[in-house]
């Protein structure tokens, strides 16, 4: 089964991105298109990091393995969107304009916590082979434990950058919350 | 109450082209074919379309999506409608949005609208100074700040059913910054009825303040003494000031507003840079003479 459910899971997360390039080919973006952009490859990112934390819970409610196996495949998406939302950001909406990039970096939390999530991404994406996770043996759980970070800085991103909570980022903080507090009971229990 | 015959709306097409008719005039004839309130700044060629002015809009009785308001609003009834002018005033009164349409003519008014969260719009309004209502109305000598007051309406608004913002919506000016002749009672767009997505009946318009300055469906002017707190204000005073004036200098504490996106524009199209008063520092820069506008944002 599983032989074709990871190819269908693959081709499925691609979905969003296909409907991107399809709307910035026909001009289907709406007013503001660099921002309709930035907040679909934002908001994608988002929902892979909840899709990813949503496997170990999964795994543990329907007591099986499947759900590990497209973890990490999932878990490569929300890079692959999150780069995308990067490069939008500074090649798009700021043309390489290195000094204001820079200067908002520093200076605009959100851009900066967003940054730090992207770049902790980086070492997870390294990682995520089996060759690697052989070679690091139990620290390669640990390092993974990272993306319990990420996407406490995801959802912060999302809040600070929003004029207000309601509703969307509130959603994205509540689901991350919820996932995440599944797994303090679980470390509990065992 | 009907301002325009059926036959007087101008299709957005048309009135294009007579914008750009217009435009090329101007080459040869100068500033004296636009009202006093086009901005000289202002390429008549940019003006945003009929279309994306009415289907982004930030609304939040609405919803806090951009399109909330245009598909939720569509039902939103404006008739019967009144505006209460009370507070400092000798006599506070109770006047229908008929009678303020047929007592103040209305004209076009081409202005740039920046939005706080770094997007601006060049809109041809119709409507006319506010001024001209204060100025029926004789104040106290108390009556120092404007209060508006919108509707508050949550069976037929729905976003108003939740704690988005403290409802109903309300903002202010000073008296002078209300007595400026920019200072828009706004009663149509691209000479049509103003929308409901857009505030109707009846809103303000002030072009060098950010956008949700310009407070939408009022049912209230109230003339006070102190410093009103607008629901923004009220919301998260460290981010959104009494005079929220736009400001390249001063940046939201969480994002910049030195650039800003013009709606409307491709996705190739550069960032512009955001100017003083949205460009109308020749006209209001005076208000705030001696002003540290950090302080005061």
């Amino acid at each position: 089964m599983l032989r074709y459910f990871k190819p269908s899971i693959f081709i499925l997360s691609l979905i969003p991105f296909i409907l991107i390039t399809y709307k910035i080919f026909f001009n289907k973006l709406g007013p503001e298109p660099v921002k309709e952009i930035t907040h679909f490859t934002g908001e994608w990112t988002l929902i892979f990091i909840c899709l990813t934390l949503a496997m170990s819970p999964l795994k543990k409610f329907t007591n099986s393995t499947f759900w590990i196996n497209i973890r990490g495949m999932l878990g490569l998406f929300v890079f692959f969107y999150a780069t995308l939302h990067l490069l939008t950001y500074v090649a798009i909406d700021y043309r390489f304009d290195w000094e204001s990039i820079t200067n908002d970096i520093v200076k605009k939390k959100y851009i900066y916590i967003g940054f730090s999530a992207w770049i902790l991404l980086i070492p997870l994406v390294i990682t995520s082979s089996k060759k690697m996770m052989k070679l690091l043996k139990h620290n390669w759980k640990k390092l993974h434990r990272l993306v319990y970070i990420i996407a406490i800085f995801g959802s912060l991103h999302f809040i600070w950058l929003s004029k207000t909570i309601f509703f969307k980022p509130l959603m994205y903080a509540l689901i991350i919350l919820l996932l995440l507090s599944l797994r303090i009971k679980f470390k509990k229990s065992t | 109450m009907k301002k325009f015959k059926y036959s007087e709306i101008t299709s957005e097409k048309i009135y294009n082209n007579r914008r750009k008719f217009i435009k090329t005039l101007s080459v040869g004839f100068g500033s004296i074919c636009f009202s006093n309130y086009s901005n000289a700044n202002i390429d008549l060629s940019k003006i945003t379309s009929f279309k994306d002015i009415t289907t982004y809009n930030n609304y939040y009785e609405f919803g806090t999506g951009k399109s909330d308001p245009y598909i939720k609003s569509q039902n939103f009834k404006t008739k019967p409608w009144s505006i209460r002018i009370e507070g400092e005033v000798e006599k506070p009164l109770e006047i229908s949005v008929e009678e303020i349409l047929s007592l103040f003519s209305s004209e076009e008014r081409i202005l740039k609208l920046r939005c706080v969260e770094g997007w601006s719009m060049i809109i041809p309004w119709n409507g006319f100074s506010l001024s001209q209502i204060i100025s029926k109305v004789s104040l106290t000598s108390k009556a120092k700040f404007v209060e508006f007051e919108s509707i508050y309406d949550p069976n037929q608004m729905s976003g108003q059913r939740y704690p988005v913002l403290n409802w109903p919506y309300k903002e202010g000016l000073r008296i002078d910054e209300a007595m400026h002749p920019l200072t828009t009672v706004v009663t149509g767009l691209y000479n049509k009825k103003l929308p409901n997505q857009n505030g109707a009946p009846l809103r303000i318009f002030m072009p060098w303040k950010y956008g949700f300055k310009s407070a939408k469906a009022i049912v209230k002017i109230k003339f006070v003494e102190k410093i009103p707190t607008s629901s923004w204000m009220w919301a998260s005073p460290r981010e959104y000031g009494f005079y929220s004036n736009v400001n390249p200098n001063v940046n939201h504490p969480r994002w910049s507003q030195a650039t800003e996106r013009a709606i409307g524009n491709d996705i190739f199209a550069p960032r512009i840079k955001t100017e003083m008063f949205n460009g109308y520092g020749d006209q209001v820069a005076h208000l705030y003479s001696g002003m540290d506008l950090k302080k005061y944002y």
